[in-house]
């Protein structure tokens, strides 16, 4: 298990603001805190007051290359494109990247934030943004688990001292190899 | 380097189709920081007197404030200043929303509009590059639905739009310019946009505000974030609810509205109807407030929530702030608040201002009743309360039959239409339609703020200090346990000596002195927000708010890198109070103009009032009339000013 960051986005609590904008791409200024600009945020919302659309997105990962999604969602009567829930920084579209040099922006949930909480849900205080650590099961603890029941299943088939056996020629095999 | 602010303006002649990035003087910032003051140090300079509102030498200027667009919260105002074609002096009327920031982020503090276009145009400001793109497809059409098909146009649906609608491009003296949540209503600045054929202003952005010094300027920002939790947290105890928060008044959040329904006037700031709020009155009223309101929304970088999406079947969405669901409703007489939202909607795509325009409405309707407007005016107009109002409107609006007159507001439509209309104009101040308020008992620090305030709205003048005493010592005393906003202690005695009856109480206490000095601290506040285009609801309007005289000066420092005390900020606040009087003495301006309406309070006091306004000028370094001494202005590093009221024999020689 590991401790993983998120962030609880209440979409209905937004009151449309873009502090979280101003805040993020000033805490990644550099020197911290020297300039601010939303277009360098590494959340952006998805805005569009007179359909009632608030919503804010966070920058994922880098795509080289764009995807073939351009189907609509209705949700509570609001249509969205699937392009607005999505986080890459991709060549179909502008945002996500830095203005200047085009180099893609990532959320990183301000490591070296001495609180540990990322500034937007700091300066959230409509808590549209909620900071939360979830225990989550990692993929390494997953794998020996597998090859367990895997083996279970050979051993109850052929017998132990079968299958130990074989476990040991292999090993013989991968020696002479090596 | 330059700090807070981008050190550019956009100079664009709308005659010639020339546009100009200029380098600012950074001692002009020095001087008078930004937004209000630098707007009015450009109308000083270059709109002598002779130039009318219509003009095309008058100026149109969008200044964003100096600190618009930095982390400091609230800060996103929009100071738009030209000559009023009203009362024929300097409009400063703003607007929130997100056109500052955006204007800032594209690398100007403020757009200088002169001449006038040919045809129908927009303006699109996408960074360095700026175009004059056509417009007449827009003609007629609606504010809100202007920005949209602009940026449908453009395919950037990130702009900011600032636009007039079809009462802009009439140029009805109350047309306003819109911008989404917001809009810069007063004083008919919208009618000098429809003057320069300029439909539209589109701004998009995405450069970078540097700060000086930006550890410190965050922890200031952090502090007044902090501060807004401590305000939600604890209401100020013993005022009516929409003056315990912080903000705007929260009219889109309260559906409460005994207060604003019982105390202001129905009609032509006529008529209190005190037993109008009932259980069924509320319950109704509910129902339709939280039907039409589909979110609460702020400005930008703003936790406040003052504004609201307003969404009802059978029109198209827009969004309200404020009191505006109340001025309509109340000035037609009707019950139902239903009519307030839709009527709105329909004022916000034409492009009014909503306080002036339902009193205009409410004063031709009187007319019509006392037989000084005839039927023959009125022909074609429905009988019910909510069709009348719909009908002038779209007369006045267009300018159509007696439109045509009343679109000019209610001061020169009563002179126009003569035969004692006059006498139904009781609720301007220098030919502005004022709150329809009514009072008993003169109130000595409103009488001041009222006759002298040049924003001309009290809304925008009033503030810090509490409207009426508290009637016991313990809530007094409990008032000013934590009031650490107040510039100098003996505020707090001014407070604690204040009663509801005898001797200290209205009209002789507070005192004429003590009056003058709690005016000078209001004004102060409003004068520096308008500058830094830091939203009064944060600021000089609620009581106790989280910006005040003793961290301005630490943000302005290390937000701007402008060594800022104090006493240094009371002196620009000083200078840019008495450059915005000498605009307005030199086009006229004097004591007589200086008066709230006759019947503002039942209870009137000549003599004491005119004790107030002496003192008052004397205070402020003004004379008798009203007008900046030469000694004054010069103090204020302005003796050129001093210089020109002389030669033009506004100030006589001393």
């Amino acid at each position: 298990m590991k401790k993983v960051k998120t962030i609880k986005i209440d979409v209905d609590k937004c009151n449309g603001c873009r502090a979280c904008e101003v805040i993020c791409s000033a805490f990644h200024s550099n020197p911290r805190y020297s300039s601010n600009n939303p277009a360098r945020s590494r959340i952006r919302m998805v805005r569009d007051p007179l359909r009632d659309v608030y919503l804010p997105v966070y920058a994922g990962e880098y795509t080289a290359a764009e995807c073939m999604g351009r189907d609509k969602y209705v949700l509570d009567g609001k249509e969205y494109s699937e392009c607005d829930f999505c986080r890459a920084s991709c060549p179909s579209r502008g945002f996500f990247k830095e203005p200047d040099s085009g180099l893609p922006l990532k959320c990183d949930m301000c490591e070296d934030e001495p609180t540990g909480k990322p500034l937007c849900v700091q300066w959230c205080l409509n808590n549209a943004l909620t900071y939360e650590e979830r225990e989550e099961e990692v993929e390494e603890d997953e794998k020996p688990g597998d090859a367990e029941t895997g083996l279970e299943a050979l051993v109850n088939k052929y017998g132990l001292e079968k299958i130990k056996d074989t476990v040991e020629r292999f090993g013989h095999k991968q020696d002479i190899k090596t | 380097m330059r700090y807070a602010e981008t050190g550019f303006n956009l100079e664009i002649d709308l005659s010639s189709g020339n546009i100009e990035r200029e380098a600012t003087d950074s001692k002009l910032t020095e001087l008078h920081l930004g937004g209000l003051g630098t707007n009015a140090k450009i109308l000083w300079d270059r709109v002598p007197p002779e130039i009318e509102p219509f003009s095309p030498e008058n100026l149109l200027i969008f200044g964003a404030g100096l600190l618009a667009g930095t982390p400091a919260p609230g800060a996103n105002r929009t100071i738009i200043s030209t000559i009023s074609p009203q009362t024929k002096l300097m409009a400063y009327s703003m607007m929130g929303g997100f056109f500052a920031p955006e204007l800032k982020y594209a690398g100007y503090d403020k757009i200088i509009f002169r001449g006038k276009s040919p045809t129908l145009v927009y303006v699109y400001i996408n960074n360095d590059k700026v175009e004059i793109r056509d417009a007449r497809y827009l003609a007629g059409k609606g504010a809100i639905e202007t920005a949209e098909l602009i940026k449908q146009e453009l395919k950037e649906p990130n702009a900011q739009v600032a636009a007039i609608g079809l009462a802009g491009e009439n140029r009805v003296f109350t047309a306003s310019i819109e911008q989404g949540r917001s809009s810069s209503s007063r004083l008919g600045v919208g009618a000098v946009m429809g003057d320069k054929k300029l439909k539209a202003v589109v701004v998009r952005g995405t450069k970078d505000i540097n700060l000086a010094r930006p550890a410190e300027f965050l922890e200031l920002s952090k502090g007044v974030l902090d501060y807004i939790k401590v305000r939600a947290d604890n209401p100020v105890p013993g005022v009516m609810t929409i003056l315990q928060g912080l903000g705007s008044p929260q009219e889109m959040l309260h559906v409460d509205e005994k207060w604003h329904t019982e105390n202001f006037s129905w009609g032509n700031a006529r008529t209190r109807r005190k037993d109008f709020w009932n259980p069924e009155i509320e319950t109704k009223w509910k129902t339709v407030q939280e039907h039409a309101r589909t979110r609460l929304v702020s400005c930008y970088n703003c936790p406040m929530k003052c504004g609201a999406i307003i969404s009802l079947p059978g029109m198209s969405t827009y969004m309200m702030k404020c009191f505006s669901k109340l001025t309509y409703t109340m000035a037609a007489f009707v019950d139902d608040l239903d009519f307030g939202f839709r009527i709105a909607q329909r004022a916000t795509e034409y492009g009014v201002d909503g306080f002036s325009t339902p009193q205009i409405m409410a004063f031709a309707f009187e007319l019509r009743e006392a037989g000084i407007l005839t039927e023959q005016d009125f022909a074609g107009c429905p009988t019910d309360n909510e069709g009348k109002f719909y009908w002038l409107l779209d007369r006045i609006v267009r300018r159509e039959g007696i439109g045509d007159i009343l679109a000019d507001g209610v001061y020169w439509a009563a002179r126009k239409i003569g035969k004692g209309a006059e006498a139904f104009d009781h609720n301007t101040i220098k030919k502005h339609e004022q709150l329809p308020l009514k009072l008993g008992m003169l109130n000595p620090v409103y009488f001041l703020m009222y006759a002298t305030g040049e924003k001309i709205n009290i809304t925008q003048i009033e503030g810090q200090f509490p409207q009426a005493p508290f009637p016991t010592m313990e809530e007094r005393e409990n008032f000013i346990k934590d009031w650490i906003q107040v510039p100098d202690e003996k505020f707090k005695q001014y407070l604690l000596g204040w009663e509801v009856r005898g001797d200290h109480s209205n009209p002789y206490y507070p005192t004429v002195d003590m009056s003058v000095d709690i005016v000078d601290w209001q004004e102060k506040m409003h004068y520096i927000d308008d500058a830094l285009g830091v939203c009064a609801g944060l600021s000089s309007f609620p009581l106790k708010p989280p910006y005040h005289v003793h961290n301005y000066p630490k943000f302005i420092s290390s937000g701007a890198g402008i060594e800022m005390d104090e006493t240094k900020l009371a002196q620009i606040y000083k200078r840019n109070r008495n450059l915005i009087r000498a605009i307005n003495v030199r086009r006229g301006l004097r004591r007589v103009d200086e008066k709230p309406p006759e019947d503002h309070w039942r209870k009137r006091f000549p003599e004491l009032e005119d004790q107030l306004l002496d003192a008052y000028y004397r205070f402020k370094g003004w004379d008798k009339q009203g007008i900046p001494t030469k000694k004054t202005l010069q103090d204020l590093e302005l003796a050129g000013v001093g210089d020109d009221l002389e030669q033009r024999g506004v100030i006589k020689n001393e």
